[in-house]
């Protein structure tokens, strides 16, 4: 059933974030193309492992796109050519008979390498946990509708919470910076009425910690734009700045 | 003593909740601070248990298997969550929506815990509003509703397509504040893999560094699971590559018991399988069926794309046989009715194993651009993965294993028979009966997460105020920690010829084959044996690469595979049991005329609460009887 396709696969292979990497290659006759990109990795893994060698190491779960876990540059592309695509919802139709595919890690200094494709995101998390929350205990909420939002604004500031924190865009910066992801959560909740109490802490805290965590600084290239599958703007990251500017200026 | 003791507190079903709040046993702040809590998963109901406990002033621990809490399965939750807001002031209320999730769990589900429910739904849409999560909104500025599946008024909230993503986030922000301000310690890439029990109390659990391989002990005064649903036993389904029945199983065999493990939801509206390398299976939302229309074609074997088919040759088959609710009947009797047309040669695409979802009706009524909004990155990402595109010709769809309503047996506190082993969220039984309405797994998972545990837990840990934490080299801990340690090696040593997702499959279409949409005695008996043997197989014939202290997806995978079959031989011999259909379960020897399941409740008004009695051996069916005293069961009907 379906069409098939010979590739050959250059994967950057690596033990341990301590050994050095290196990249082998694989044939791969007689891909389907109705598969997805992950599942092409899978056959391959299968091989390997019948043959006796190591598998592929490479982060997935939902394999539908939104919980941001897989994590592979293809050709030299972030979750690879395709526009608004993660690499788990990539299908092999995409791709020529005779390709060589190179397959490589997000690279990032404040991402290091695990294993083979897996790489550590912690960086992320301490952003986050610098000021990516609404300061609000649990009960006692009031009611839903007693704060009504301009639907414009609801919508602009869901546009940004849509981020997958898969970190592409620190992947396609050449200053591995970490801007668009940061601008994403600074910007929802400076749209949101809820977000205004903690307005000026929130963006210091998190773009310390942002560099603090090791990403390098914007100089507005516009990759990470370009590569975000889900398709955040880079006029968050003008809103961030915004931000930042107003809360340092009122710094007493 | 009898273990299944509900402990449903007295008292009209409308006051039960509010008495327990207000005279349930507190702890104190200062003493709160030295009990320590184990939370196990960081999905909706994880996450926001951690967040809210230590909001409280607990010292909590809180485990994930993925890169970061925000990435649990809950994620992918699309289509809404259901709250008795009544704002489309279409006749909805708590009674209404409890009503309506007791009858849509085809009355096997307790009264008192889905009246809480009900009752709850509402502060869950204000504390996440609270949190900035961004509901869709009318022009007004209030919240949008929809209708969902199942149901006759619109009581669901969303987020676009990505409604657990945003309320996930939301318990995510809540879990990091908490983070950030040490009270909870979150462990990321790491797997529980047993319970630790000292004096009959859950005190600990063994955990893995799946980065590094190595085993930890953690001490707690409680452990809550709120590991997710066991659905991969099937090896497709709708569920993330990772979710496992590890946790839970560990708990079952330490003594906590399984209530009703054959109870699976299989979903209407997936994307049909393609073909033997496929992975998982990707849900069609289920707000879909408000614009779509499901059909096939009235001849067998009719070829013809969907566009050259006239209407009069079409079967508008849901709206035929259920006039009431037609497209939009429960998701057990959508996917039977989609089972039965294509049964019977009337499939469409190349496997015949798929119905049309068309929407050229609705495009045609209300406008492309209005379908667009209402399901653009629905629409997109089917047109991704199947490279057809559903503005010009309907979508396939066909059922999949989607959710399990079955889980650990929990009492009213969410405590399961273990004192101070508690599940959350769709790891336990408690609230759907024998089919879950769609959006209401997310309200469960954060009611039980924000509101209810952090009540409930009070009452055993107002015990344990004086139990100082016990160092981890106890001996219980040191047997644990070699028990699983001796698997592991023993699981490395078998060094077989199968994959493990070879063994996966194999399991995978036993439980399909026979434990699937429909059951009968003699397939399910033959299904045990093959379970029964699959087991040894696995033991001697697994092959694992690489080693175990190292990161090694396989090995996380082949222990996880190992419980799943040891599941699924449970899942036959419940199903075996339950001679009725009911809900998502549907015992061929029990239908109606029409085809359509057949309720015993004289016989089975009850949750099967198995309890594990040792390898090798059979396990013990306990029986609670289910008491309706509000709501009188009657023969489901959507006609
Ligand atoms: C595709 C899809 C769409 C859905 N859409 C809807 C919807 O629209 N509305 C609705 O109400 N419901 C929906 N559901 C159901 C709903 O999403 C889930 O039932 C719910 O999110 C489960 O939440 P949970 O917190 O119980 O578990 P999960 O979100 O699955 O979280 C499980 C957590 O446990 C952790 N974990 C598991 N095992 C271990 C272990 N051994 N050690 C350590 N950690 C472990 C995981 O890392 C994870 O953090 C959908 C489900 C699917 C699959
Ligand atoms: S901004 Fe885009 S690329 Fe960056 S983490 Fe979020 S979704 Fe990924
Ligand atoms: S695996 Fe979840 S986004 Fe790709």
């Amino acid at each position: 059933m379906g069409d098939t396709i010979n590739l050959k696969l250059k994967i950057w292979r690596q033990k341990n974030s301590k050994e050095s990497g290196r990249f082998e290659i694989y044939d791969m006759p007689g891909v389907n193309t109705h598969m997805s990109f992950l599942e092409m990795l899978d056959v391959l893994n299968d091989r390997l492992i019948r043959e006796g060698k190591d598998p592929v190491a490479f982060d997935h779960d939902c394999r539908e796109g939104i919980c941001g876990m897989c994590s592979m540059y293809i050709n030299g592309r972030a979750h690879g050519m395709l526009k608004g695509t993660t690499t788990c919802q990539l299908h092999m139709r995409h791709f020529h008979d005779g390709e060589t595919v190179t397959i490589e890690p997000w690279r990032a200094t404040a991402f290091p390498v695990i294993r083979d494709l897996v790489v550590d995101r912690t960086g992320f998390e301490k952003i986050m946990q610098a000021g990516g929350y609404v300061s609000v205990n649990t009960g006692n909420a009031p009611d839903a509708n007693n704060l009504p939002i301009e639907k414009s604004k609801a919508d602009e500031a869901f546009d940004a919470a849509a981020c997958i924190g898969c970190g592409a865009c620190v992947a396609s910066c050449k200053n591995a910076s970490a801007m668009l992801f940061l601008s994403a959560k600074v910007s929802q909740f400076a749209l949101l009425p809820q977000g205004e109490p903690e307005r000026r802490e929130r963006v210091l805290r998190m773009v310390a910690a942002h560099d603090e965590a090791g990403f390098g600084s914007c100089t507005n290239t516009g990759a990470c734009e370009a590569e975000c599958p889900k398709g955040i703007s880079i006029s968050h990251i003008a809103r961030l700045n915004r931000e930042y500017l107003r809360a340092s200026l009122s710094q007493e | 003593m009898n273990k299944l003791a509900s402990k449903i507190p007295d008292g009209p079903l409308e006051t039960k909740w509010t008495k327990f709040k207000s005279t349930v046993r507190l702890v104190n702040p200062s003493n709160k601070r030295r009990i320590e809590v184990l939370v196990i998963g960081s999905g909706l109901a994880g996450a926001s248990a951690a967040a809210a406990l230590a909001e409280l002033g607990y010292t909590v621990k809180c485990f994930c298997f993925q890169d970061s809490p925000r990435r649990a399965h809950s994620i992918a939750a699309q289509g809404g969550i259901n709250a008795a807001k009544n704002y489309a002031n279409d006749g909805d209320s708590v009674f209404r929506l409890f009503y309506d999730t007791v009858k849509g769990g085809d009355y096997r589900a307790r009264e008192a815990n889905v009246y809480r429910l009900a009752e709850i739904s509402n502060a869950i849409i204000d504390q996440c509003v609270a949190q900035g999560v961004p509901f869709a909104r009318e022009y007004g500025g209030l919240l949008d509703n929809r209708s969902f599946g199942g149901v006759q008024v619109s009581r669901t909230f969303y987020a676009r397509g990505q409604t657990g993503q945003q309320l996930l986030l939301g318990a995510y922000s809540a879990l990091s504040r908490q983070i950030s301000k040490g009270a909870v310690t979150m462990y990321n890439r790491h797997e529980m893999v047993e319970v630790v029990m000292i004096d009959g109390k859950a005190r600990g659990i063994i955990a893995r560094d799946l980065v590094t391989g190595e085993l930890e002990r953690h001490f707690g005064h409680a452990v809550v699971l709120a590991t997710g649903g066991y659905g991969n036993v099937f090896y497709l389904s709708t569920n993330a590559m990772g979710s496992n029945t590890t946790a839970i199983w560990k708990a079952y065999k330490q003594g906590a018991y399984f209530g009703n493990p054959c109870f699976t939801q299989i979903h209407p509206t997936c994307i049909p399988v393609s073909g033997e390398y496929q992975s998982k299976l990707t849900l069609m939302s289920e707000s879909l069926r408000n614009d779509g229309r499901v059909w096939v074609p009235k001849a067998k074997g009719d070829k013809r794309k969907a566009e050259e088919i006239p209407d009069e040759e079409r079967d508008y088959y849901l709206e035929r046989r259920y006039p009431a609710f037609g497209n939009l009947v429960p998701r057990d009797v959508a996917s039977r009715a989609a089972k039965q047309v294509c049964d019977e040669g009337r499939g469409v695409g190349p496997s015949g194993l798929a119905v049309f979802l068309d929407f050229r009706d609705s495009i045609k009524r209300l406008g492309r651009a209005l379908i667009e909004e209402r399901y653009g990155n629905l629409f997109e990402m089917y047109e991704k993965i199947t490279g057809d595109d559903p503005y010009t010709s309907p979508m396939r769809i066909y059922p999949a294993v989607h959710y399990t309503m079955g889980g650990l047996w929990v009492d009213y506190n969410l405590m399961t028979t273990v004192p101070g082993l508690y599940a959350l969220g769709e790891c336990n039984f408690s609230d759907h009966g024998a089919n879950r309405l769609g959006a209401s797994a997310l309200m469960q998972g954060l009611a039980d997460g924000y509101f209810v545990i952090p009540y409930t837990i009070g009452d055993y840990l107002a015990d344990e105020i004086r139990t100082g934490s016990t160092p981890t080299s106890h001996p219980a801990f040191e047997a644990a920690e070699k028990s699983v340690k001796d698997r592991i090696d023993s699981l490395m040593n078998v060094k077989g010829k199968q994959t493990v997702e070879d063994l996966h499959k194999k399991l995978g279409k036993i439980m399909w084959d026979y434990c699937g949409m429909g059951r009968n005695a003699e397939g399910l008996t033959k299904a045990l044996g093959m379970v029964r043997e699959l087991k040894k197989e696995f033991w001697s014939d697994v092959r694992i690469p690489g080693g175990a202290k190292e990161f090694n997806p396989e090995l996380d995978k082949a222990g996880r595979v190992a419980d799943f079959i040891e599941l699924g031989e449970l899942m036959i011999l419940d199903a075996l049991n339950r001679k009725e259909s009911c809900g998502g379960h549907f015992r061929e020897e029990s239908q109606t005329e029409e085809g359509e399941a057949k309720r015993d409740d004289e016989n089975f008004s009850y949750v099967a609460a198995w309890e594990f009695k040792g390898e090798g051996v059979e396990p013990m069916l306990n029986k609670e009887d289910l008491q309706f005293d509000v709501v009188h069961p009657t023969q489901r009907s959507y006609k």
